[in-house]
């Protein structure tokens, strides 16, 4: 690659900026102050609160959406840089059905069924992480569920349920109709020493 | 009454808003409005004096609508925030003002609030705020807090906010009986519950209505509300607090009022518009409560098969510069330090000690995990003098099965007598030993040692006082519609509670699960309320909700009878319709007692005309609404116990030590834990889950770094370690795995303990036995990283540290017999691959 | 934690961007460019740094070429860690690429960040900086004054600093071809995995002439992370010909690590010998490997 360099003209700075994006397929559009984080776009001007904000320094990745498809965190972008893309948030992840309803996606369903979520704060960011790498490997193993989510904080679920759900939703991706996994304890006994 | 859905792994409701976006947290509230954000200007000194604040440069931001100091206070907004639980032994409580006076105490002490157009402008506005500092020395750790040679507080002289001593038994017989003593000391350090979600307050005044609607991301709201109303002046009845979707709380959030939960109202008054305040991580870390930071010294004395007969703890507790919640966290480490245990006599004496740090209230666990850090350390280290196996040692001071209710003489953290209602610890510690295949673990040494890893393989138990009281109500309401709406005053962040106690409403009601809705911690719905905290939601609202819905089922069992002519006696619901038992033709919707149950005059819709006057009336001499009875079709109870319940749990792992970098890896990490009846085992799985992963960052990675001038090093969390699921032993890898066992309590209507905090509490304790069986030096302080692994071996290395040994059980015939008959039910840890 | 005002600046094209650079830079006014972002805006968000103007390049035509030859890999200033690491011939003609960005943080923020900017950062802790070293790579710079080739030695020249002009926008990176018949590896420790490393090491090994089974000639070379204030790289074909200890005693003499709140000088000093040996061990047995295939 090389480059020659032609004189060019500095091009102006600018303080606010109107910002156009395609979310969720919908075109949407404001001006905003050009340090507004993408997160913050979504969620105070477009009122799009599904995507959260957990830490701001891109560590948690609860505020993870996909732009043009591929996971990002959004506290990490400012909207008017992504100007133009296109943008996947929580709210989107469901499948449009032919009677206009939404059907939720497999990995939204093997989140309910893994009870793969507590208090739901990382859960926007884990679920279109997990989309995304889906997309990439439909059949992951195991160990290849953990690296899928290894870069999303969770404090709630010690992140057991959620390895269990990226295999459930690859599942759910080949057999909608999989049954429900059993749920709770390996070894379990009742009644010892009744008080 | 059947029971269709207690005890069964029913999906939660929460998740179908949850899984969609759907949620509304706290700053979710008025978004895409006009409402104004606050920041606050914090502290960047540990202790200094406030000479002067300018704020002439911040008022300048465009965007700014008002800055507050102390000085705009007055009346009892102006007065330190509440001491929430006093305690008599807490002789110098102190608390900060909602602004700081002239004083601070620690780094992110609020000292000016600044209210803007937005959060962005509000941060350029408090960074032009001046504030003239006097610097004062900051007492930065307990060390320097036992010096006393700097103070925390001026008035504070000896740094000691409380001390409190109680003893059980003999201490000076037991020591005599004793044929061994052993002496030494135990650390643990700082962490915090960090849940995802920060802190968060909006508050919205309604000038027509003269009445204030807060929506705070807590884990009290009636509390809350009632500090507001009387902080603020206004009339209780005219504040609403309302918990929302709540990020994760682990007990940050327990602790109340925050300073931002009186200012943020307080500007939403004074401004006539909406203001919010959303914590941001930084803040989080330097404002909001840690927890854990505690020095244990331990003397024990036992006979020759590990029995104790005396333990003398002594111990010092951080709790941060103030103490808004009492000395909650070291009367809690005072009193479950004894787990299920009895030694033959018991002192423990603590001083709770002021330090120039963020505050310290309970995080999970609540100051057992430090308590049972000391118990199970002693109980190696008994082990280890008598050179007999870790889990031998430990049955040998068991209470046994036929001892409960056991009085363990002290006074638990409710004020009420420490008495355990039921457990069976001996078959406890089998099923674990089951599990783990701790008998036989010398072909897993063998196998780590030919890869070149140390493997080591530890232990702990510990019983964890759930459900305190002193009250939760519930109630329930059956509309015409047949759909029932639940409500509870208490909480939620998560926990499953709209699932769990629909769960109970529908067993005891009849009701389908789909036809309920429940609704806590809005005080609209309940005002009366405590909290949750201390794993007592199922407990004490499940046990609220299950007498509230049986006081809605005998009401509409009569009203139902009255209808059918009937003897209620003979009348049953089932799937929402009350039938006589053996007859179900003859029935009736609930829906339609419901309009029965509500005499009226006017038909408001189809359904209603059936209860209006002209109707038909059987007894003209009755008037329509019995006395002692009331319209509509509700239960309303309260649920308030004797005493705690006590559930318990063993928790074992194996860990593998690179020697060479000492690089800790746990391998396998087995729990059998015992909250008594379960109402969803897939929730309560998921709340030992999420603690054990909870245990693990504050046992391996999770500590709070504080320099000697009291400056947090690591508040990030590029910083501040929490676990990734990297870092915590997963089930589908077949590395985790739970048993259950099941105790009933005696103490409630449904025979529930808590689960909540559980799986946090021995996890310190366990990974450092594992680590000194893996490297045969003692490991007394945690958390320990490879850096601190390194370290302590380099002074074994030296000779200063002495020889740990390994000593395993000789499998006795009974041992081999019972593992025979192990029981391994339900399905493999294994389900993917 | 938001950050302070700033003017933002979204030129089309290089020559766009070097004037504005250029003018900026004749104002006095303090400039950052912002590429993936990952690294900066973090720093931004916690008002650690307040630059009153971002001269994003995200939008410059040009700058997102992964260029190929037998001589080594060409990146360009937008060229994600993402695309680098799934990019095959790149990775074969320089294995030590993907062996290293596996370790850059994790991989959603490898979708964004960018491999140029992460050594435009010249953080000394991070895995491209040390690759860049150790492969003897060069990144190219631009400015209204022109293009310069700037060799990695002279690149990094303090912690996060590095010797591009304040007008200046680095343009692309080249990682020169691992020689024929090497063997690469990276291997690092870090608290959490993701986590910046305490210590890390890359390796590269170079079987001599003589494939004598007794003895054979080996040129090691290993480049380290979080253990010197720039990018360090040690020849240890001698030492490794003395043995496993000698690397060791001559890592550990040569490193300069500090304490932090992670670990401790001593025990940086300690971990890097032993993974100076452990990617020496995994580089030759990648050779070994080649030679068996």
């Amino acid at each position: 690659m090389t480059t020659s360099v032609t004189p060019g003209t500095a091009v102006p700075g600018e303080t606010r900026r109107v910002v156009e994006l395609t979310v969720n397929g919908v075109h949407r559009s404001a001006e905003v102050d050009v340090r507004r984080t993408l997160a913050d776009f979504l969620r105070h001007d477009l009122a799009l609160t599904g995507t959260h904000v957990g830490c701001e320094h891109g560590v948690c990745g609860a505020c993870t959406v996909l732009l043009d498809g591929l996971p990002v965190r959004s506290c990490l972008l400012f909207a008017a840089t992504v100007s133009g893309h296109s943008i996947t948030t929580i709210e989107g992840l469901g499948q449009l059905q032919p009677d206009g309803t939404t059907k939720v996606s497999p990995v939204q369903q093997a989140f309910r069924d893994c009870h793969a979520l507590q208090c739901g704060f990382c859960t926007p960011g884990m679920l279109t992480t997990i989309t995304a790498g889906l997309a990439e490997n439909p059949h992951p193993t195991a160990q290849q569920a953990v690296d899928m989510i290894s870069g999303n904080l969770c404090r709630c679920t010690g992140y057991q349920n959620i390895v269990e759900a990226v295999l459930r939703a690859a599942e759910l991706m080949e057999n909608p109709d999989a049954p429900l996994p059993d749920e709770g304890f390996t070894a379990d006994e009742h009644a010892k020493g009744d008080a | 009454m059947g029971q269709r859905y207690f005890g069964e792994p029913i999906r939660r409701t929460e998740d179908i808003r949850l899984t969609t976006g759907q949620g509304h947290y706290l700053d979710d509230i008025g978004a895409g409005q006009p409402v104004l954000e606050a920041a606050f200007l914090r502290s960047p000194h540990a202790n200094a004096r406030i000479r002067s604040i300018d704020i002439a440069d911040a008022l300048d931001v465009e965007g700014v609508r008002a800055i507050y100091l102390y000085e705009d206070l007055a009346g009892p907004v102006a007065e330190p925030l509440p001491v929430l639980i006093p305690h008599p032994a807490l002789t110098a409580p102190r608390t900060p003002y909602a602004l700081a006076k002239d004083r601070v105490h620690h780094v992110g002490q609020a000292v000016a609030m600044v209210v803007a157009e937005n959060r962005y402008l509000a941060e350029d506005a408090a960074e032009r705020i001046v504030v003239d500092y006097e610097v004062l020395p900051a007492v930065a750790s307990l060390d320097m807090a036992r010096a006393a040679e700097r103070h925390a507080h001026d008035d504070v002289p000896d740094n000691i906010s409380a001390h409190l001593l109680q003893t059980v038994g003999d201490l000076d017989a037991g020591f005599a009986k004793a044929t061994h003593t052993l002496e030494f000391d135990l650390h643990v350090e700082r962490s915090a519950s960090t849940p995802l979600e920060g802190k968060g307050v909006y508050a919205k005044w309604d000038a027509d209505d003269s009445s204030l609607r807060v929506y705070s991301s807590t884990q009290a709201s009636t509390s809350v509300r009632a500090a507001i109303a009387a902080k603020l002046e206004i009339p209780l009845l005219k504040v609403e607090v309302i918990a929302p979707d709540v990020g994760g709380g682990f007990g940050v959030k327990i602790a109340h009022p925050w300073p931002e939960e009186i200012m943020v109202p307080f500007a939403a008054i004074r401004l006539g518009q909406p203001v919010k305040w959303a914590e941001d991580r930084r803040e989080h870390f330097i404002s909001a409560s840690h927890e854990r930071g505690q020095d244990h010294h331990v003397r024990v004395g036992f006979d020759d098969n590990g029995v104790v007969t005396a333990l003398d703890v002594l111990f010092y507790h951080d709790n941060g510069a103030f103490t808004p919640y009492g000395i909650i966290n070291p009367i809690i480490t005072s009193t479950q330090l004894l787990g299920p245990y009895k030694p033959g006599a018991y002192r423990v004496d603590f001083y709770s000690m002021y330090t120039n740090t963020v505050q310290v209230t309970p995080y999970r666990g609540a100051g057992r995990p430090q308590g049972v850090f000391v118990m199970e350390r002693t109980m190696d280290k008994i082990a280890q003098a008598l050179g007999r196996d870790r889990a031998e040692v430990r049955a040998a001071n068991f209470i046994q099965p036929d001892e409960f209710p056991y009085d363990q003489g002290l006074i638990f953290q409710d004020g009420r007598p420490l008495i355990y209602d039921s457990g069976n610890y001996p078959h406890q510690l089998t099923m674990l030993k089951d599990m783990i295949g701790w008998d036989s673990m010398g072909e897993r040494r063998a196998d780590a040692a030919s890869r070149g890893k140390l493997l080591g393989v530890g232990m702990a138990c510990y019983v964890e006082g759930t459900g305190v009281g002193p009250y939760e109500g519930a109630h329930v309401h059956i509309q015409t519609d047949g759909t029932v709406d639940v409500a509870t005053g208490l909480t939620s962040q998560g926990q499953g509670h709209q699932t769990m106690l629909a769960q109970i409403t529908a067993d005891e009601l009849g009701v389908p699960f789909e036809k309920i809705r429940v609704v806590t911690g809005d005080t609209r719905r309940f005002g009366y309320a405590v909290g949750t905290f201390a794993s007592r939601t199922a407990v004490m609202s499940g046990s609220a909700v299950a007498l509230a819905a049986r006081a809605a089922k005998a009401k509409a069992l009569r009203v139902a009878a009255n209808a059918l002519e009937c003897n209620e006696n003979d009348l049953e619901i089932v799937d929402g319709v009350v039938q006589m038992k053996g007859a179900p033709d003859t029935k009736i919707d609930l829906g339609t007692v419901a309009v029965l149950s509500n005499p009226l005059r006017y038909a408001f819709d189809k359904a209603a005309q059936a209860a209006t006057q002209f109707q038909g009336v059987d007894d003209f001499d009755k008037p329509p609404v019995a006395e002692d009875d009331e319209p509509g079709l509700e239960g309303k109870d309260y649920y308030s116990p004797p005493r705690s319940t006590f559930a318990s749990g063993m928790h074992a792992a194996v860990v593998e030590i690179d020697p060479e970098t000492f690089d800790i890896h746990i391998d396998k990490y087995y729990v059998v834990h015992d909250c008594g009846r379960l109402v969803n085992p897939m929730i309560v799985a998921g709340q030992v889950h999420g603690g054990v992963a909870q245990g693990i960052g504050g046992a391996l990675y999770e500590k709070m770094e504080y320099d000697e001038d009291g400056q947090l090093q690591n508040a990030s969390f590029m910083d501040f370690l929490m676990p990734y699921v990297t870092e915590i032993p997963q089930k589908e890898l077949g590395q985790l795995e739970l048993g259950h066992q099941e105790t009933p309590s005696p103490l409630n209507p449904i025979g529930v303990k808590g689960a909540g905090e559980a799986g946090v509490i021995p996890v310190s304790a366990l990974i450092a036995s594992a680590i000194e069986d893996a490297v045969g030096f003692p490991v007394d302080s945690m958390p320990i990283s490879p850096n601190d692994l390194y370290r302590l071996h380099e002074r074994f290395a030296a000779g200063e540290l002495p020889h740990v040994e390994r000593y395993a059980a000789s499998p006795s015939a009974a041992t081999r017999a019972r593992r025979g008959a192990a029981t391994r039910t339900k399905k493999s840890a294994d389900t993917s691959s | 934690m938001k950050p302070a005002p700033f003017r933002m600046y979204a030129p089309h094209t290089v020559a766009q961007a070097v004037a504005t650079l250029a003018a900026l830079e004749a104002e006095g006014q303090h400039a950052k460019v912002l590429a993936g972002g990952q690294s900066l805006v973090p720093v931004l968000a916690m008002r650690l740094a307040e630059p009153g103007h971002l001269v994003d390049i995200n939008g410059v035509a040009g700058l997102d070429a992964i260029d190929v030859s037998s001589a080594g890999v060409r990146v360009g200033a937008l060229v994600r860690h993402a695309e680098l690491l799934r990019h095959a011939e790149a990775n074969r003609v320089q294995p030590l690429l993907s062996q290293a960005l596996n370790l850059v943080a994790h991989a959603t923020i490898r979708n964004r960040g960018t491999t140029v900017g992460s050594l435009a950062h010249a953080d000394p802790s991070g895995e491209m900086t040390a690759v860049l070293v150790l492969t003897g790579g060069s990144v190219t710079a631009v400015s209204v004054r022109g293009e310069r080739e700037i060799p990695a030695a002279e690149f990094f020249v303090g912690p996060l600093e590095s010797s591009l002009a304040a007008d200046e926008l680095a343009l692309s990176a080249f990682f020169p071809a691992a020689p024929a018949g090497a063997g690469t590896a990276f291997v690092e420790m870090a608290r959490r995995h993701g986590d910046y490393a305490l210590s890390g090491v890359g390796a590269v090994v170079i079987p001599g002439p003589s494939r004598d089974e007794g003895a054979p000639t080996i040129s090691v070379s290993c480049g380290f992370l979080s253990v010197s204030e720039t990018p360090l790289v040690l020849d240890l074909s001698d030492a490794w010909a003395a043995g496993e200890d000698s690397v060791m005693a001559v890592v550990r003499a040569a490193i300069d690590p500090q304490d932090d709140i992670h670990a401790s000088a001593d025990y940086r000093r300690h971990i890097t010998g032993i993974l100076a040996v452990r990617a020496i061990r995994e580089a030759l047995a990648r050779v070994r490997e080649e030679q068996a295939a």
